[in-house]
């Protein structure tokens, strides 16, 4: 064990590290510079039962309806070994629809070891012919640490090109899907485009094999009939990639974590949120969508124009605290000589309003 | 965001109250409004599984939905929902009024109201314009036949989200769109989506501070949603089982009827508080006075519901699945202009937003010190009256020489900058040419040219009239745009069996 790998299993506390999924690493790169997420979830710790214990549960279920029916949709979709599935991918690249193809079930026991081999034996091993494989196991490496993924996909090899196939229950009506769940789609699956080219690549196979192109597969208009469509994920590969580069090696975070600092679920309450807040975080409204800490960081965060949306922060000239911006608005307090162009400005602003409200000038 | 917004939600958030953002409303608020709060099914792709609608706080109408997943019984909700909204459109068709046109050479009508629909959010919008999607092209024949509302309702909620899409309308309104237009408040633009907490910044209750009252607001077991997306908690834990046993009670009637009547009242207890929230909305909006300039604006919600009308009356066809390029370009002209005008008259009708403008540079407010009113430039042709003003004013005047203002108290008249001058502690002296507004003559009526001791706002922004575009024929359409439109091949009916 690595000292890295100690320090983060005692971040960690007594209980086994919770796996990461494409969509933690795509909420991730979102705000690449919190350190207190970064830290967690290369700890492996589970978020939710810590959010939890600190008195801001996360508020992200999912109704039984949902789940119900993008099973549903996603067994139609696969059913008869995938014949309807490779039809419509075939169809969508614009490829002759070929008379069969292979269908390896690549998910199962639970036994990481022999799972990823498998996966990896199954998806470099060449071959012309047409084969789809369902619930490859990947990895990916993110922060330092070796990251497994499980996705709930089709990686398609058509032509010799590898295609991941993303099967969504959200419907596509006229041509169009709601925009936030299809770039959600867009970023999942460009994880799993560069997961599976670094298996590809570490194979000493052509990285580029697998397409930037992906598949996704989602309900046409009000029907159940599936369509598919291509995204174009190589805008996603870039900010991945880069932000992937970006991120700060969990080995250089840990420096500026004070030692000892834990969130093992054994520890009382007070003390989490104490030592919570020695991490230090970078909250922002679109968290409340993506972390399950984000109610927490938010508490934390009251009193920062920041809060309140980076918009409403650069409209007031970067200025941090909520409580500065109003005492330079009022004159209260005078601005250091970077800041005086900025408190000119919400000066006149703090001017133009009351005037304004008080009914003078017309 | 502009600053000055910006500022106010940090007021918002010290003083532990929304702030106001302006300071008359600009929107039309109608003596008959339709509320409606849609409740949709999570994971399907649209399907309706409540609603509360109704057009006064006592007279809400619960329609249900059972077993969302089954196509009758939907359709039979959308029957429902059509008993309630058509009878009410209807009752807008009967008063007219006569309209000038073609300067007065002719004449044309329009109805002397006309219908304004709320829901909470702007997902209610969608779930609106979906719902218009999903039923205008059904059919009252053929395969899956339908009740002949259906296809009408579909058409007048697609008319009605159409509408929404112009800025400046006021036939189909979110609510938090109307509030937050109004209001600023403590939080975040993404909660502010959130209508019980956006209400609790702006009125909390007696006693607690807005924070604590949208905190509150947030735990969906006291406050649950504004819809359309249901409480995840409340699908797994209370509606699961109620839908499960009305769905095994297939023969047993008493057993059924229990079923249902416990799912409405589970949906009720979810949908009533937005009820409730809705109106009290309206009521905070009301408080407001009316901004000049939203008659006007509501006269063309007027006219266009008066169109739709008349094209329905005629047998129209339901809205097209897609624009041709023609179509397109026309649409996006005409939100364009609708923008921009949007823009301008809120600034005109409202000192507070045109507050916004002056701290960007477009507009400064000064005094009338000196005033030439009868000056005449005789320099071309024929000489034409050109009085000069000068005016003073302690903001900065970013516009050149040669601009062309306007002043809000007289938006007829353009003022054009002659000389900006310096003046001594900070202040600016800028001469202004005025033309129009003052009639034909040599001299200039009373009150026409600002007077010594005014005080003017004055900017760049222009009410004068945009003109409209010209378009092609959709049959001229040019090759650069795909050429004159194909007819749709028929499988545009059979893809939208739903």
């Amino acid at each position: 064990m690595t000292s890295t790998a100690q320090r983060l299993a005692a971040i960690r506390g007594d209980v086994p590290p919770k796996r990461h999924n494409a969509r933690t690493i795509a909420a991730l790169t979102g705000n690449p510079g919190c350190a207190r997420r970064a830290v967690l979830d290369g700890a492996g710790v589970d978020k939710t039962a810590l959010a939890q214990r600190v008195g801001f549960p996360a508020r992200f279920g999912q109704s039984r309806f949902a789940i119900t029916r993008g099973n549903a949709f996603e067994a139609q979709v696969k059913a008869d070994g995938g014949a309807e599935l490779l039809r419509l991918v075939a169809q969508r690249l614009g490829v002759p629809v070929p008379h069969r193809a292979s269908w390896t079930d690549l998910g199962g026991a639970d036994d990481l070891p022999d799972r990823r081999e498998r996966s990896r034996a199954a998806l470099t091993a060449t071959g012309p012919d047409a084969a789809l494989f369902d619930h490859p196991l990947l990895g990916l490496d993110v922060a330092g640490q070796r990251v497994h993924l499980e996705p709930d996909l089709v990686a398609a090899r058509l032509g010799g090109r590898f295609h991941v196939v993303e099967i969504k229950s959200f419907p596509v009506i006229d041509g169009q899907a709601d925009p936030a769940k299809v770039s959600a789609a867009a970023v999942q699956s460009a994880v799993y485009v560069l997961a599976l080219r670094d298996l590809l690549a570490a194979a000493g196979r052509d990285p580029e094999s697998v397409s930037h192109d992906v598949v996704l597969v989602c309900p046409r208009d009000f029907a159940n009939q599936p369509m598919a469509s291509l995204i174009d994920v190589r805008k996603q590969l870039l900010v991945l990639r880069r932000q992937l580069d970006r991120m700060a090696r969990l080995d250089d975070l840990l420096t500026a974590v004070p030692v000892g600092f834990t969130v093992d679920p054994a520890v009382d309450s007070v003390t989490l949120t104490a030592a919570l807040h020695t991490v230090p975080a970078r909250y922002a409204p679109d968290c409340l969508a993506g972390c399950e800490l984000a109610y927490f960081c938010r508490d934390e965060a009251r009193g920062q124009t920041g809060a309140l949306g980076r918009p409403v922060r650069e409209a007031l000239g970067g200025i941090a605290e909520v409580a500065e911006v109003l005492a330079l608005a009022t004159g209260e307090r005078a601005a250091d000589p970077e800041r005086e162009e900025a408190a000119a400005l919400l000066r006149a602003a703090a001017r133009l309003r009351a005037d304004a409200l008080a009914g003078h000038p017309a | 965001m502009s600053t000055l917004r910006a500022l106010a939600k940090a007021q918002a958030l010290a003083a532990g109250v929304a702030q106001p953002v302006a300071t008359v409303r600009h929107l039309h608020l109608a003596q008959r409004p339709l509320v409606l709060v849609p409740l949709a099914m999570a994971g399907e792709a649209h399907a309706p599984l409540a609603a509360l609608v109704g057009t006064a706080p006592d007279d809400a109408r619960l329609l249900v939905v059972p077993q969302p997943r089954n196509r009758d019984q939907r359709f039979r909700f959308v029957t429902e929902l059509a008993g309630t909204v058509l009878p009410w459109l209807d009752g807008f068709r009967g008063v007219s009024e006569a309209v000038a046109v073609d300067r007065g050479r002719d004449v044309r009508y329009r109805y002397a109201d006309a219908p304004q629909l709320w829901v909470p959010n702007p997902a209610g919008i969608t779930f609106l314009r979906l719902l218009g999607r999903s039923t205008r092209f059904r059919r009252p024949d053929g395969e899956y036949p339908v009740h002949p509302a259906v296809p009408l309702l579909g058409r007048w909620l697609t008319f009605f989200a159409e509408r929404a899409e112009q800025p400046g309308s006021s036939a189909l309104l979110a609510m938090t769109d109307a509030l937050t237009l109004h209001w600023a408040t403590g939080q975040s633009a993404v909660e502010d989506q959130h209508l019980p907490a956006l209400l609790g910044w702006i009125d909390p209750p007696a006693g607690s501070t807005g924070v604590e009252a949208a905190a509150r607001a947030e735990d969906p077991q006291v406050c649950p949603p504004a819809g359309p997306a249901t409480d995840p908690e409340f699908d797994n834990v209370a509606l699961a089982p109620v839908m499960a046993a009305w769905a095994a009670a297939d023969d047993d009637p008493a057993a059924r009827d229990e079923a249902y009547a416990e799912l409405v009242r589970l949906l009720r207890g979810q949908l009533a508080p937005t009820w409730e929230l809705m109106w009290r909305g309206l009521g905070l909006l009301g408080g407001l006075p009316p901004g000049a300039r939203v008659a006007g604006r509501w006269a063309g919600d007027r006219d266009a519901f008066t169109g739709y009308a008349e094209h329905l009356d005629a047998d129209g066809g339901p809205q097209p699945r897609h624009d041709g390029a023609v179509a397109a370009a026309v649409r996006l002209h005409r939100l364009e202009r609708a923008a921009t005008s949007y823009a301008v008259q809120r600034a005109y009708d409202d000192p507070l937003v045109m507050a916004e403008h002056r701290l960007a540079g477009e507009a400064f407010v000064a005094d009338v010190t000196l005033a030439d009113p009868g000056r005449v430039d005789d320099s071309g042709k024929r000489p034409v009256l050109r009085p000069r003003i000068q005016v003073v004013t302690t903001e900065p005047v970013r516009m050149p020489v040669g601009a062309t203002l306007w002043s809000t108290a007289r938006p007829g008249q353009k003022a054009k900058v002659v000389f900006v001058t310096p003046a001594a502690d900070g202040r600016t002296e800028v001469v202004l040419e005025l033309s129009g507004g003052m009639g034909r003559g040599l001299t200039a009526p009373p009150g026409s040219v600002p007077q010594v001791g005014e005080r003017l706002c004055l900017t760049t922004l222009s009410e004068a009239y945009l003109p409209a575009g010209t378009f092609p024929a959709a049959e001229e359409t040019p090759w650069t745009h795909g050429g004159p439109p194909t007819y749709d091949p028929p499988d545009v009916v059979s893809s939208v069996v739903g």
